[in-house]
């Protein structure tokens, strides 16, 4: 199995988002397993700030050279404010997912959901399961 | 089709030792990464690329028939190709739709190799069979190898282990040779749109090479980078830019038609579809705002509807993303302002001439 750099300074989703309380918001990328599964990302969408977002729905879309993603919010809320970088450099997300590839921050809805999001070694035996 | 169902190259365990990502093509376990997509781009433009396209296959026409056969199969013409070359051609239907797109190989006086794709090998074979009349055919897809060398310094990664020296011969020539001691059958073609070469060998002695050239400085590269250097290049994949549906014609491949000549399958359709003028054109195009154009994206002009994308990806070389699709003639100028439908987005884009990006490296000629 691959090596995946998962630090345990964030909490993850099973559709390989990671997310980070920041003061009132919390804010979200993908994981280091999902950016290698991806390969060079070239575009990333993302909605407008002010967009109400529900856990488990897609909010945007992310694509490599050969292929086209969804992302889905790992928590409802409403969306603050985007990474608007990625637009010009998407290959942040390859380079440093969980630094400048950083995608948007949420104000949750309530805390609970953090609560079921999954700890690093929790979601390293998620990637595990999936891939065997 | 599950895993177990797909079809496996000699070089398969090779592939997963290199840590490439692997995934079906045309019914085949094929890799599409090694290094990643970009970093193999670019090594096949400024370097040397090796692709495993053993999945490929390879019909044989034997016998005093052999050369008038092909000459009624496939659109280029067959009986002026001198023993030695290759040229690129169409077999068609009576509607002169593309069965496949293939390469065609004089290998003697009496002996004709075709090359054809992958996931068309079983129904060229029975094509071939069909409408050969008395030549020999044999389907030797199984027992052959096949590897493409390709970029700037494919020539000099090839002489170091190549019996005769093949950087000298031009374009479209092919030649028997050893490489790393293992008979082969090379030609100076390819599907990346920089020079290089093509070699077929036994399907057993497929590693030994793969692994000398490798060592001579030839990276590995995958499906992915050959898709993004082909589609650069404006090569037609069949599938997207030709089905049996789809003619030479409109796909802008003219030039490997003997429509003048004809006596050949769908010549007589093509020849009144050239009189009557095509009515919907392959163009390629030119994004003019971020945004992926892919396969099947609705092509509109101010708003209505023109077409479908068949290919698009971002361009490595270029910096920008391009596409190739079919709109009505009317649209297929280069200049012509189209949009490209991406999801909820109308992405401008304009027609452009192709090849996006013109050949470069390896003697002319062919």
């Amino acid at each position: 199995m691959a090596e995946y750099n998962l630090p345990d300074s964030v909490r993850y989703s099973r559709e390989d988002e990671w997310t980070r309380v920041e003061g009132d918001h919390v804010v979200i990328g993908i994981t280091d397993y999902a950016q290698q599964q991806l390969g060079d990302i070239v575009f990333v969408e993302l909605p407008e700030p002010g967009t109400q977002v529900a856990a488990g729905d897609p909010f945007g879309v992310i694509e490599s050279v050969k292929t086209v993603s969804d992302l889905f919010a790992p928590i409802t809320g409403e969306i603050v404010t985007i990474n608007t970088d990625l637009a010009e450099t998407p290959e942040a997300v390859n380079d440093d997912c969980y630094g400048d590839g950083w995608m948007l921050t949420i104000q949750p809805a309530s805390s609970d959901e953090l609560q079921g999001l999954l700890s690093a070694q929790d979601y390293a035996q998620h990637i595990k399961d999936r891939e065997e | 089709m599950s895993d177990a169902e797909l079809r496996r190259t000699p070089l398969n365990a090779r592939h997963r030792a290199l840590g490439a990502r692997m995934v079906a093509f045309g019914g085949w376990d094929m890799p599409v990464q090694y290094s990643g997509i970009l970093d193999e781009h670019r090594i096949v433009r400024e370097a040397a690329g090796l692709f495993d396209v053993s999945h490929m296959g390879q019909v044989w026409l034997r016998g005093p028939e052999a050369v008038a056969a092909s000459e009624w199969l496939v659109t280029c013409p067959v009986a002026s190709l001198k023993p030695g070359r290759v040229r690129y051609g169409m077999l068609c239907n009576e509607r002169g739709g593309v069965v496949d797109d293939v390469t065609v190989y004089r290998i003697a006086e009496d002996v004709i190799m075709i090359c054809v794709n992958a996931a068309n090998i079983e129904k060229d074979y029975r094509w071939i069979v069909r409408h050969a009349g008395d030549a020999t055919v044999t389907n030797e897809s199984d027992a052959t190898g096949q590897l493409a060398l390709q970029g700037p310094e494919a020539a000099a990664i090839l002489a170091r282990h190549c019996d005769p020296d093949p950087t000298d011969f031009k374009r479209f020539r092919l030649f028997e040779a050893k490489v790393a001691g293992v008979p082969s059958l090379i030609s100076r073609t390819g599907y990346t749109g920089s020079d290089g070469f093509e070699i077929y060998l036994p399907a057993g002695e497929t590693e030994t090479v793969f692994d000398t050239l490798l060592e001579a400085g030839a990276q590995p590269a995958g499906l992915g980078a050959r898709d993004t250097l082909r589609l650069e290049a404006a090569l037609p994949l069949y599938g997207h830019e030709l089905d049996e549906d789809t003619t030479p014609l409109e796909a802008g491949l003219e030039r490997f038609v003997k429509l003048e000549a004809g006596g050949f399958l769908g010549a007589e359709t093509l020849q009144a579809q050239a009189a009557a003028g095509v009515e919907r054109r392959l163009v390629g195009f030119v994004l003019d705002d971020r945004g992926v154009a892919r396969a099947e994206h609705v092509l509109t002009a101010k708003g209505r509807e023109i077409g479908r994308v068949t290919s698009g990806a971002p361009s490595p070389t270029l910096g920008k993303s391009i596409g190739l699709g079919y709109v009505p003639a009317d649209f297929a100028s280069p200049g012509t302002q189209i949009e490209v439908q991406i999801r909820t987005r109308s992405v401008a884009a304009h027609v452009v001439d192709i090849p996006f990006v013109t050949k470069a490296g390896g003697p002319s000629g062919g």
